[in-house]
């Protein structure tokens, strides 16, 4: 393990450590916030119930689609508009703008579509991480060195074999950092659309312990949810790093 | 010059960038034959089209007018099956590793991974980068890596080599070296080189022929024949007719570079 991680280890440790303290010696209020011993506690206590389990289980597969249609679609809109200069030109300005709308204003639109289940929250995480995947994609694809796709030209490969073998690769760090946007808007869409709209899901479990002050359970789920979005997104940032180091930082 | 077979022909080509405002003449009219198992160099003026040349030349670009000719085939904005070019820039591919980039047109092309091991692991040998062939780019020097992009052409077994300013971005004494391994290279492949350089002293070493052009639109306005040896090496640098043939370039050469950077009209 590297220094770097050890330092994060120990910084952790001493963050909950503190915590821990401030909320024994009662210096935060603990109808505020609880010791991070107990949160483990009411994590452990809240994934023995079936119904917490089951619902963590619909929140994953939710975000699971979500992530796996926004980056594919963003994908390979971000390919067609980077093929097509003048569309994207005049997408430009929305793309742009478009974290300025609150996506979720949406929801009633989607549940008359797609009808009341869970399709509504998928299409808000969607909505939500597709564009962010559109607009890196979009810049990895402008990234590439000319250099290269001379060399393709010169290697006589086909449109469909320069884009697989050297396109994407060469784009590589920008389409991990779109799909790690994606994976984070995903969950913030499907959680708060759960949390807000729904009355099933983490999100929903998580706003129903709150409602009923049952911080156990709420700091428990909200442990859970940072340990499985933490543990993604640590998988994801050390490929990453593998690529960065392979390359050299290009 | 090792045979006066036709390998390439440029008939009357020029090259005009219409979408530009106003239309740029970038080349020609350039007519050119390259003769089977050559060194050609081209120096120019910057700006005069030299790559431009190259490009028509390898089929990266259709020319305006003109017709351009590989082993008696008409080249039709299309890379044919023979030729092998290296750029200028690094090329080679920094997310795979030194034999895997070797390999790279190999395995795109289907070949069998055997055959594919046994050429590249030759080609490496040859250009000396076999113990690094688990390395990635970003670990070589410049000067390896430009080897690198020349073996991933050389494996394909090209019968034509055009190499557009591979050394622009390396030290003299690295070009020196690297000329040296060029001119090996040559004489190992038998392939015909066709070679973009600004630089005189490298185009007088290396070449049988030394094409020089016009600003642009860039034109041949001197062939010039080195008559050297295929035997040689950067020490024919101390050879008189070394400083011969590069006064007589420079001095075509001067009011075209004057010109280019508006010095003269």
């Amino acid at each position: 393990m590297s220094r770097a991680s050890w330092y994060r280890i120990v910084l952790l440790a001493a963050f909950l450590a503190v915590l821990e303290l401030c909320c024994r010696l009662g210096l935060i209020d603990r109808s505020a916030v609880i010791p991070p011993t107990e949160m483990i506690a009411g994590a452990r206590d809240a994934l023995s119930v079936a119904a917490t389990r089951h619902g963590i289980l619909l929140t994953l597969e939710s975000v699971f689609a979500s992530i796996v249609l926004s980056v594919t679609a963003g994908i390979a809109t971000g390919l067609a508009l980077h093929r097509l200069p003048r569309v994207h030109r005049a997408l430009d300005p929305f793309l742009a703008s478009y974290y300025a709308v609150p996506t979720f204003i949406f929801y009633p639109v989607f549940i008359v579509l797609f009808g009341l289940n869970r399709w509504p929250l998928v299409a808000i995480g969607f909505v939500f991480s597709v564009v962010a995947v559109v607009i890196n994609t979009l810049d990895g694809l402008s990234r590439v060195p000319r250099a290269l796709v001379r060399t393709a030209l010169a290697l006589r490969l086909s449109r469909a074999q320069t884009i697989i073998y050297v396109t994407f690769p060469a784009a590589m760090p920008w389409l991990l950092t779109g799909v790690k946007l994606a994976i984070a808007y995903s969950f913030i869409g499907v959680i708060a659309g759960e949390f807000v709209l729904s009355n099933e899901g983490l999100g929903h479990i998580i706003a129903f312990a709150y409602n009923s002050f049952e911080n156990p359970t709420m700091y428990g789920l909200i442990l859970v949810l940072f340990v499985i979005v933490g543990g993604i997104n640590m998988a994801i940032w050390s490929q990453e790093r593998r690529i960065y180091e392979r390359r050299g930082g290009r | 010059m090792k045979q006066a077979t036709v390998h390439a022909r440029l008939g009357a080509v020029t090259k005009t960038f219409a979408a530009a405002v106003p239309p740029i003449h970038a080349l020609g009219p350039v007519t050119l034959d390259l003769y089977q198992g050559e060194f050609f160099s081209v120096v120019g003026p910057s700006g005069c089209g030299k790559s431009t040349l190259l490009d028509v030349l390898a089929g990266l670009t259709l020319p305006s007018e003109g017709t351009v000719e590989f082993e008696g085939m008409l080249v039709r904005g299309t890379v044919p099956d023979g030729v092998g070019i290296v750029f200028q820039e690094d090329a080679s591919f920094p997310w795979l590793n030194v034999y895997d980039n070797a390999a790279f047109g190999l395995r795109r092309k289907g070949i069998a991974e055997t055959e594919v091991r046994q050429r590249v692991e030759h080609t490496l040998s040859f250009m000396g980068l076999m113990p690094f062939a688990k390395a990635y780019p970003a670990q070589l020097s410049g000067g390896m890596r430009q080897r690198l992009c020349i073996a991933r052409t050389l494996v394909l077994r090209p019968r034509i080599l055009l190499l557009d300013e591979p050394f622009g971005a390396l030290d003299q004494q690295t070009r020196l070296l690297m000329g040296d391994e060029l001119l090996k290279l040559w004489r190992e492949t038998d392939a015909t080189i066709f070679l973009i350089t600004h630089s005189l002293d490298e185009a007088v070493l290396l070449s049988d022929r030394i094409g020089v052009m016009s600003t642009r639109p860039g034109r041949i306005i001197d062939l010039v024949e080195t008559k050297w040896p295929s035997e040689r090496d950067s020490r024919i640098v101390s050879d008189p007719t070394f400083g011969k043939l590069t006064a007589r370039i420079w001095e075509n050469l001067r009011d075209q570079s004057r010109k280019a950077i508006g010095l003269a009209s």
